[in-house]
């Protein structure tokens, strides 16, 4: 307290019946500081921006929107291209997600709609969250000694079945975008379970009451009340899981094998922006190091997009109950 | 009572759990007629209304000894269907609840599930007329049933829950959440409807009661030994004029001349 | 005493309708589908925890089969050799996160304060949230490059470049959305009754909200820090362009230094076999404190609800 409570007489018990100067001052002096520290933020993200943005403009200078549809990477010669590392971040990701997306929702409605006992669905959903808690790099050094070797067969099953389409052309050995997708399942997957658990909890019983009391039959109830009354939020869910996904690194560096050749084959290596900074990042200098920083930008718009349009749907979309 | 029996319960109890809601009910609703459910909170009405078409099912823990028969069958003989007895049995809730759909689609979605055969514009407008709530909704059939004042939106329930043609309708308390005008329309929809179906109606409101039902069933609670809290049991079933003037129990007289509850 | 239901009273238009018999019907269409959608679910649900029991599982096997003391305490060994241990990096994660976590908190538990005590809807703090859920999004590997280009290239600190101080400030940047979510939707679960009371004894806005609010708050709040700390523990792409990483126990603050997920990241890539089976025994101490702080974050909370 800011006064001190020896000043107070007896007859004039309540000395604080008139607000001192110094406690007004408090007051103000803690509001500017939570002010200013809620600023920070905005700092922050507005530093993010400009430091990348400042470090890029050379390349950007220099390589202007080619940068964006090259795929030549070469340090020894100063030319950059980033094509391989944007297609390798867009295929990974939305393929992890066309792969993720009915395993989590599928998940959630196991979890939230009454088909199996209390303990079971909360025992389910804990483990959901655990695997959501794994560091990046525990999943990549999994991925490397145990999910790949594992799922090699399979690929070679696929090449050869499969290896007259481009997508599965070349002999899987090893690192490649096929076992970087399933790591990236592996990481969004819990986090489209938990929004999508969310939403689908946050529907009022009243409105299931509602569609089992005309007779529908439990999916019924699901596909036509339950999951339209959740829809934006679970879009949003997978929007943000989507930004997680283009945005992860360490996982998917440790598995993808960073190519810096083009390829359409799902079983060679390939690469992301991401892991592109994460492995190139430390020896650069010069110009490459601004090449990395354009990319860095790229990638920084990307998640900005995919979020706000994830902001933008779960506000413009949710329903009045 | 000398009418058609529609449905009879047989022994019902009810528990939540370990906690036991209502005991030992034996009650036969007469077809055709509205049936009214009485009694202070607590007393189990809404536990045994949601028993009629299995909606406790819904509720995890809830568990139901006795029987409710319905069409000759035991509602919870294990071979039962509750998708088909809640087709044949619908259900008015206490909150209104329509879905997030059109208005039109509200009514059309149950009619779907049920597999209904006819036109379903047509169907759509005499459900929505028998609701008497057609004039306000037929300019904007396309539109969320959302957008509708309460009283509206309780109307709309109705009409669907009769545009499934259910053998029953059960209703939770619908004019609880309603003020006095859209609670009066309502009431006037009961007087129509009880023509084709049987009505059991849930009510707080003993007006009400008097208003609508043909009979009335009047429910009390009381602590048991060993329990944890009140059990709710039925206390009489009678014509609504015998139970409000002339009651064979105490406690009824007691509750209906307002002296408790 | 039943009185079966006469058959002969009919209905409006039932004949318009599907009308069953009340006994389950399992040639039905609508039960068929019912029973297989149930079957994709319980698969799906299946499949989404079966990745947490093989990780998990290699990592007890591999990782807790190395554990001893020697291997929290002693440094590892140069590439190619065997014997040691990742004490350096254990002690270089506590040190790192705990740089972050006293950067983050204080940040993020004032800038949650401010947006939901002092500002609740006004425009600044719509924007803040806004640009918090934005920061949130943010991609790890670019908030390492941030600190590089703000601290590490630029050498501020007494002209050191890689140094756990960086690698702290940068996890910080991760930490930071998180604390102030956390924190404003911690008190806005306050009632408002409870500071109505405090200004209605006169209580300051400074004091309601230390005295009162916070401590109201403090189980989401702790709940939230928790976890945080948790996930910044295991981040590794910010690190690896700040704090680098290092054979040796740390020498300062402003050095590099060595911490388990860089470490797991090296190791792993290595063709070492004794360095791999570091890196497992590192994600073995790592996964444990992780979920160790996940699983007190639970019961925190189940506490403070008994």
């Amino acid at each position: 307290m800011p006064t001190d409570p020896s000043l107070a007489s007896p007859e004039d018990v309540f000395t604080l019946r008139r607000r001192p100067p110094s406690e007004k001052l408090l007051d103000t002096g803690f509001r500017q500081l939570t002010l200013a520290l809620a600023s920070a933020v905005a700092f922050v993200l507005i530093g993010i921006f400009l430091t990348v943005f400042v470090e890029a403009r050379e390349a950007i200078a220099q390589f202007g929107l080619t940068f964006l549809t090259t795929s030549d990477w070469d340090p020894g010669n100063e030319t950059f291209g980033a094509w391989v590392a944007i297609y390798g971040t867009l295929v990974s990701s939305l393929l992890a997600l066309v792969i993720a997306v009915p395993l989590g929702v599928g998940t959630a409605i196991f979890i939230t709609e009454d088909i199996i006992p209390v303990q079971v669905r909360e025992t389910i959903g804990l483990m959901v969250e655990l695997l959501a808690a794994l560091p990046s790099v525990v999943l990549g050094l999994w991925a490397i000694f145990v999910l790949e070797p594992a799922i090699r067969p399979v690929l070679n099953l696929l090449h050869h079945l499969l290896g007259w389409t481009p997508f599965f052309s070349t002999v899987p050995q090893g690192p490649g975008m096929a076992p970087a997708i399933l790591i990236l399942v592996v990481m969004v997957m819990p986090i489209i379970t938990s929004i999508s658990r969310d939403a689908l909890n946050q529907v009022p019983i009243e409105l299931r009451q509602g569609a089992y009391g005309v007779g529908t039959t439990r999916w019924g109830a699901i596909f036509s009340v339950i999951l339209p009354a959740a829809v934006s939020a679970i879009v949003g869910g997978v929007m943000l899981s989507l930004g997680r996904a283009m945005g992860e690194t360490m996982a998917v560096t440790m598995i993808i094998g960073n190519s810096l050749n083009f390829s359409l084959s799902l079983l060679a290596p390939g690469n992301t922006i991401a892991s592109l900074l994460a492995n190139q990042f430390g020896e650069a200098d010069g110009i490459q190091i601004s090449a990395l920083m354009y990319a860095a930008l790229i990638l920084m718009i990307l998640t900005f997009v995919v979020n706000v349009a994830a902001q933008w749907i779960v506000k413009r979309l949710s329903l009045r109950y | 009572m000398d009418q058609a029996t529609c449905m009879s319960l047989e022994n019902v109890s009810i528990s939540y759990g370990k906690f036991e809601a209502v005991k030992g009910v034996y009650m036969q609703i007469p077809h055709g007629e509205v049936t009214a459910f009485i009694g202070p909170s607590g007393c189990g009405k809404s536990t045994v209304l949601r028993a009629l078409n299995r909606m406790n099912d819904l509720i995890p823990g809830c568990s139901l000894k006795g029987r409710v028969v319905f069409d000759g069958h035991d509602l919870y003989d294990p071979r039962v269907d509750p998708v088909e007895v809640r087709r044949r049995i619908g259900m008015v809730f206490q909150k209104p609840n329509p879905f997030p759909k059109s208005i039109y689609e509200n009514i059309a979605f149950g009619a779907r599930i049920n597999g209904y055969k006819g036109d379903m514009d047509e169907l759509v407008e005499r459900s929505l007329r028998k609701a008497a709530v057609w004039d306000e909704c037929k300019d904007k059939l396309k539109e969320s049933g959302l957008a509708l004042s309460g009283g509206q939106q309780q109307r709309l329930c109705i009409a669907r829950a009769i545009a499934t043609e259910p053998e029953v309708i059960l209703m939770d308390e619908p004019c609880s959440a309603l003020d006095p005008i859209s609670t009066l329309k309502i009431e006037e929809t009961m007087h129509e409807l009880k023509r084709s179906y049987t009505i059991v109606i849930v009510t707080h409101n003993m007006q009400q009661a008097v208003r609508v039902a043909d009979n009335t069933a009047f429910f009390n609670a009381e602590a048991v030994e060993g329990g944890t809290g009140k059990v709710g049991y039925l206390v009489e079933l009678n014509s609504t004029e015998r139970i409000f003037n002339a009651p064979s129990q105490q406690s009824t007289q007691d509750y209906v001349s307002g002296r408790f509850g | 005493m039943a009185n079966p239901a006469p058959k002969s009273i009919s209905y409006a238009n039932t004949d318009l309708f599907d009308r069953r018999p009340l006994f389950f019907d399992g040639t039905l269409k609508r039960n068929q589908l019912n029973l297989l959608l149930t079957g994709i679910a319980a698969l799906f649900a299946s499949i989404a925890v079966l990745p947490l029991f093989l990780v998990l599982g290699h990592v007890l096997v591999k990782g807790g089969s190395l554990f001893s003391w020697a291997l929290l305490t002693e440094l590892p060994p140069a590439p190619g050799l065997s014997g040691g241990g990742i004490g350096n990096a254990i002690f270089g994660t506590i040190v790192v996160t705990l740089i972050a976590t006293l950067i983050a908190v204080p940040i993020g538990v004032g800038g949650g304060v401010f947006l939901c005590e002092y500002s609740r809807n006004g425009w600044f703090a719509q924007f803040v949230r806004f640009g918090n859920d934005v920061l949130a999004g943010v991609p790890s590997i670019i908030a390492g490059i941030f600190i590089y280009g703000l601290v590490v290239a630029t050498k501020v600190f007494f002209d050191q470049s890689y140094s756990a101080l960086a690698g702290g400030i940068a996890l910080s940047v991760l930490m930071l959305p998180t604390v102030i979510k956390t924190t404003d939707e911690g008190l806005r679960l306050v009632p408002q009754e409870l500071r109505w009371g405090a200004y209605g004894v006169g209580a300051s806005k400074f004091v309601t909200v230390m005295r009162i609010t916070l401590p109201a708050a403090f189980t989401p709040i702790s709940t939230g820090i928790v976890l945080a700390v948790a996930r910044a523990a295991g981040e590794t792409a910010p690190l690896i362009f700040t704090a680098l990483f290092s054979p040796y126990w740390p020498d300062g603050l402003f050095s590099p230094i060595a911490s388990m997920s860089v470490l797991i990241y090296n190791f792993a890539i290595m063709p070492y076999e004794y360095q791999n089976a570091l890196a497992w025994a590192a994600s073995f101490v790592l996964v444990v404190m992780i979920l160790g702080a996940n699983l007190l974050s639970r019961w925190i909370t189940r506490m403070a609800k008994t």
